[in-house]
Formats: C-alpha cells, structure tokens, sequence
C-alpha cells in the first residue's frame, strides 16, 4: 500500500473540480479573445491618438492606457460571475447527480472536498484572472507595438505610457487580497448555501440579505446591514485602497497589502469564513443525495 | 473480528421508521445478500455501514465506527451503488487519475488490464458511455481496489442479462477470495443465489430471516402436491403454500423427507420462493431471525 499525503488528496481534489468546470479557464478565455479583436480594431486609431498635438498630456495618457484597464475589469467581472456560479453549484450539484455516493466511497475527507472548492474562488480563480490578464494585455501591447512599427508616431509613445510590470503586479494583489481574501465571508456563504440548499440556491444565497436588509430598515429604520455588506464588497478596510476612480489603474491599487494583511476587517473576513467552511463541511458529512 | 457488527442499530427519517433495531454480525470471507422489498431498508442500512447516515444504536465495520470515520474506513471499504453514481462530465481517464491520485490501494494497472478487455475509450466521457459499460467502468475501478469489504446496492439495476451475467462472474472468478467479504442488495434473487454464502431477509427495518445458503439447501424442502394429498400435506405443517398448475406447492421448514416424498416430487425451494413464503408468513418475526 502506497501512503498518500493528505496535500496529494487536496491537489487532486482541485484538479477534479477544474475537470468538472472548465468555464472557470474557458469563459475568461473566450472574453481575453473578444477583447483581443477588439483591441486589434482599436489599435488601427492608435498612431493619431499619439500624434494628436491638440491632446492635453493627462488626457491622452489616459486615452492609451484605457483599453489594459478595461480589458482587466471586464476579465475580472467575468470571473467574478463565474465564482459566484461555481460556488452555489459547487456542493448542491454533486447531491443533485448523485455523484457524491461516488466520492463518498472515496478515502477523502468531507474537510479535504470542501476546502478544495473553497480554494477556487480564493486562490484558483484570482490566479487564473491574473494569468490570462497579463497575457491579454501583453498581446494587446504587441499589436499596438505592430501598428506603430513604420508609422511616425514610434512605439515609445505607447511604451512609456503602458507600463505593464507594475500593473501586473497591482492586478495580483487586488486579485488575491481584494477577491480573494476580503471577499472571503461572500464565498464562504455561497458554499454554506450550496451545500444546504435543496434548489434554487442562488435565491437563497440572495433573498435572505436582501430580507435582513429591509426588516432592520422596518424595524429600526437604520440600514447597518446592508452598509455592512456594500462596505465589505465595495472596498478593503479604510485607507487600504485609494479609490480615487475606480476605472484606472490607481483605482485598483491596494496601497499596502501589509496593511490589509493586519488590518482586524480581514481576519473577521476570514473568521466568518472559517465559520461558514466548518458548517459546509458538517452539512455535506451529514447529506446524502438530493 | 467481524467484518461488520450491529447492535440495535437505528434509524428513523422524522415518525418513519427505516432501521429498527437491528442486530447483525457478517465474518469476513462471506458473500452475503441483504434481501428484502421495497422501502423494507435495505439501502439505509447500507448507508449506515458505509458512514453515509447517521444512526442510534452500535455499529463497528472492520473495527471502526463508520459515522465518525468514514474517510479511513474508504481505504478498506469500496461501494457501488446503482449506475447513476459515476459523475456524468468525467472522462475516463480522469477518473482512473483521480482515484488513483486518492486511493492508496487502487492499482492502476489492474484497472488498465480490466478495462482493456472492453470497448470503453480512455478519452470518453461517462455520460457518451451505456450504462452496461459504466457499471464495466465502475467495476473496473472496484476490482483495482485491494478493498477488505465490498458493498454492492442493486448494482445491475438497468442492465441486460449477459452484462449481469459478466458482471457477478467477474466479481466471483477475478475480485473474490477469503479475506475479503461482499455484502449485495438486489431485487434479482435468482440471479445471485448461486453467488452467496449467506442471506438475510430485511422487512420494516428488521431482520426478519439470517441464514447461511448451506444452512438454507438443507433444511427447507418444498413438494408439489396434488389436491389429493393436499389434507395430509398440510398435517405436516408448511410455512408457505403457493397454487401450481393442477397442483399444489407446498414449502417446508426441516421435515421430515420420508414422509414428504410419499407426498409427490421433493426439491429445494428457490431463495426467490423462500423469501415470499417467508415474507407472507405472520409468523416470521420470531423464526429464523438472529441465527
């Protein structure tokens, strides 16, 4: 009998979701394509842009580097669905086939199974945005490298204004901090109602918010609750995002991820987390097939 | 030890009752068949042994309790349960990957050698492939395991005679030997009987009949009587009477031979016709239940 690593069971536990749900890969691919030939139509305007003397400076740094800030927040909005898909699925679909007898006969543990799935909106998924991102704008900047080539504009204009290491680097950390470790407790709970629900786990996921919501506002006519979850969707803990306008670069910039990492938002975040990942893993223990 | 060991195991779903105190102990090397109709609890017994439900009462599988341990007692245990189980989206050799990436007694290359004896493609998925050829997947992947009990829950349900017919010789020539033991739910008695060394009969939750097949051929006899002897026929008291054509079946728990044979033909009951005689006995609860 070999000994296997309960590290070797989490590993393939992951790749059996990836198995089981490639438009996690392939959606946010099938987007980076859309974005590709629209961007090949963009860079036929892109010489006059950087010609264009009547341009104030900031207007037309802006201008350039648009399109890599929008191909980043569609890919991630796109994989932001995605999750949220993945995840109300992730433990009501496995009941819902009856495929959890067959996993069940398996030697690994319901934690193990859970934590897998958990792993993909935290870590997989940022991942997946980051990689197919950077090689999205990458390409990006090579057509418009192409268009320029024999044009009079040159291609420094677009070099020096689209710098793509350090915006690589400020979509990775926005991607694990902000959507993956803030946005803990919204995953957590998806998963908690996947594996509870019976159907319809969307709406469950849902409804019951939006039910807090408006009784707090009946009864005490204060609106905490949903402050409490607009904050925690909407940005990081204070001061630890510059959200100066959210569509740019800057916008995205989590000022110090050190910051974030002791700040006492993130560790509720991920209590809560915990809580909600320790109740998913009872219930699948105790469920059997829908 | 004993392969599984029951006391007054439990079950209710709210005011219904699926397990009601049963007491059961399976050796090892048994082959054996939990029979019953429908609702009468056979998969909920099952899922109590695999670790799947929650119960009240004892329970020790291979020595372990299989609620709280469910993931150490899979390397020891392998179930199957009716075809649908396998994930429709796998392909064939993700799966084969997969249990081999979890399973720490799975042999790939037995696998590999059963499955190489089909048509199924590695790169199919399970949802292109017929159910004959899921359950030859799935029992692929059982024979591979190098499992100490195997639990079988109608596992040819759908399936035409001859894959049946494979599927119990397969499991008999290459997978059965002594130190491992099979415990089978199926509504096709006929086709197992040959199969078990051992058979319960489970009704409302209770083990209402648990015997060795041994035990079986050699105490129950049954005669077709014609309506002539039919009075002295039952002077010996059957346990079960059932009409033949022009003639009479009567069912015997150990009589007494002589006296049958001067009655008509004697032969061995099918386990089919033991079960509906002992079904329909009002009786039953207190005979044969336990051993």
């Amino acid at each position: 009998m070999i000994s296997i690593s309960p590290m070797q069971r989490f590993y393939w536990s992951v790749r059996r979701e990836l198995w089981e749900n490639r438009s996690l890969y392939l959606a946010p691919l099938g987007v980076a394509a859309l974005i590709l030939v629209a961007s090949l139509i963009g860079a036929i305007g892109l010489p006059a842009t950087l010609r264009d003397g009547s341009l104030d400076p900031a207007r037309r740094q802006e201008l350039v580097q648009q399109p890599y800030v929008f191909a980043a927040l569609l890919l991630m909005f796109t994989t932001l669905v995605i999750g949220i898909f993945y995840c109300v699925d992730a433990l009501q679909g496995e009941r819902r086939d009856r495929s959890i007898l067959f996993w069940k006969s398996l030697p690994v543990s319901d934690l193990t199974t859970v934590l897998a799935k958990a792993s993909i909106p935290l870590i997989v998924l940022p991942l997946i945005t980051w990689g197919i991102t950077v090689v999205t704008q990458s390409m990006m900047l090579v057509f418009g490298s192409a268009r320029l080539v024999g044009s009079d504009a040159g291609i420094a204009g677009l070099w020096t204004r689209v710098s793509l290491l350090p915006m690589s680097g400020i979509l990775l950390t926005h991607l694990l901090f902000g959507h993956g470790l803030w946005w803990a407790p919204f995953w957590g709970w998806l998963l908690l109602v996947s594996a509870w629900a019976r159907r319809a786990a969307i709406l469950w996921a849902t409804l019951p918010l939006l039910a807090i919501g408006l009784l707090e506002k009946i009864a005490f006519n204060t609106s905490n609750f949903a402050a409490l979850l607009l904050n925690r969707f909407s940005g990081g803990p204070q001061g630890s995002e510059t959200s100066s306008n959210p569509m740019s670069m800057a916008g995205m910039a989590i000022a110090s991820p050190l910051h974030l990492l002791t700040s006492a938002g993130l560790w509720t975040g991920l209590a809560v987390l915990a809580l909600f990942l320790a109740a998913a893993t009872r219930l699948r223990h105790s469920r059997g097939p829908l | 030890m004993a392969c599984i060991e029951s006391h007054g195991l439990r079950k209710a779903y709210g005011t219904t009752v699926a397990l009601d105190g049963i007491d059961l102990r399976v050796e090892e090397g048994r082959i054996v068949g939990l029979i019953g109709p429908n609702g009468a609890g056979k998969t909920t017994a099952l899922h109590a042994i695999l670790g799947l439900t929650p119960y009240e009462g004892e329970l020790r599988v291979l020595g372990r309790d299989p609620w709280r341990e469910r993931d150490e007692l899979m390397r020891d245990v392998c179930f199957m349960a009716d075809i649908a189980v396998l994930p429709r989206w796998i392909r064939v050799a993700q799966v084969l990957d997969y249990v081999a990436g979890v399973h720490p007694r799975f042999d790939r290359a037995r696998a590999e050698s059963f499955l190489a004896k089909t048509t199924i493609g590695r790169t199919r998925k399970v949802r292109e492939l017929s159910k004959g050829m899921v359950t030859q997947l799935h029992l692929a992947i059982i024979m591979a395991i190098d499992a100490r009990l195997l639990v079988l829950d109608e596992p040819t349900l759908g399936l035409d005679i001859l894959y049946r017919k494979q599927f119990y010789d397969s499991l008999l020539g290459d997978y059965f030997d002594d130190s491992r033991t099979i415990l089978v739910t199926t509504h096709q008695i006929e086709e197992i009987q040959h199969v078990l060394t051992d058979v319960m009969f489970i009704d409302r939750g209770r083990i209402v009949f648990n015997r060795s097949m041994e035990d079986v051929e050699s105490r129950y006899r049954e005669v077709a009587v014609h309506p002539d002897q039919l009075a002295a026929a039952r002077a010996l008291h059957p346990i079960h009477e059932r009409p033949g054509i022009g003639q009479s079946v009567l069912l015997f728990d150990g009589p007494d031979r002589q006296q049958l044979a001067a009655l008509g033909e004697v032969r061995t009951p099918s386990l089919a016709d033991l079960f509906v005689a002992v079904m329909s006995d009002p009786a039953r609860s207190a005979q044969g239940a336990g051993q």
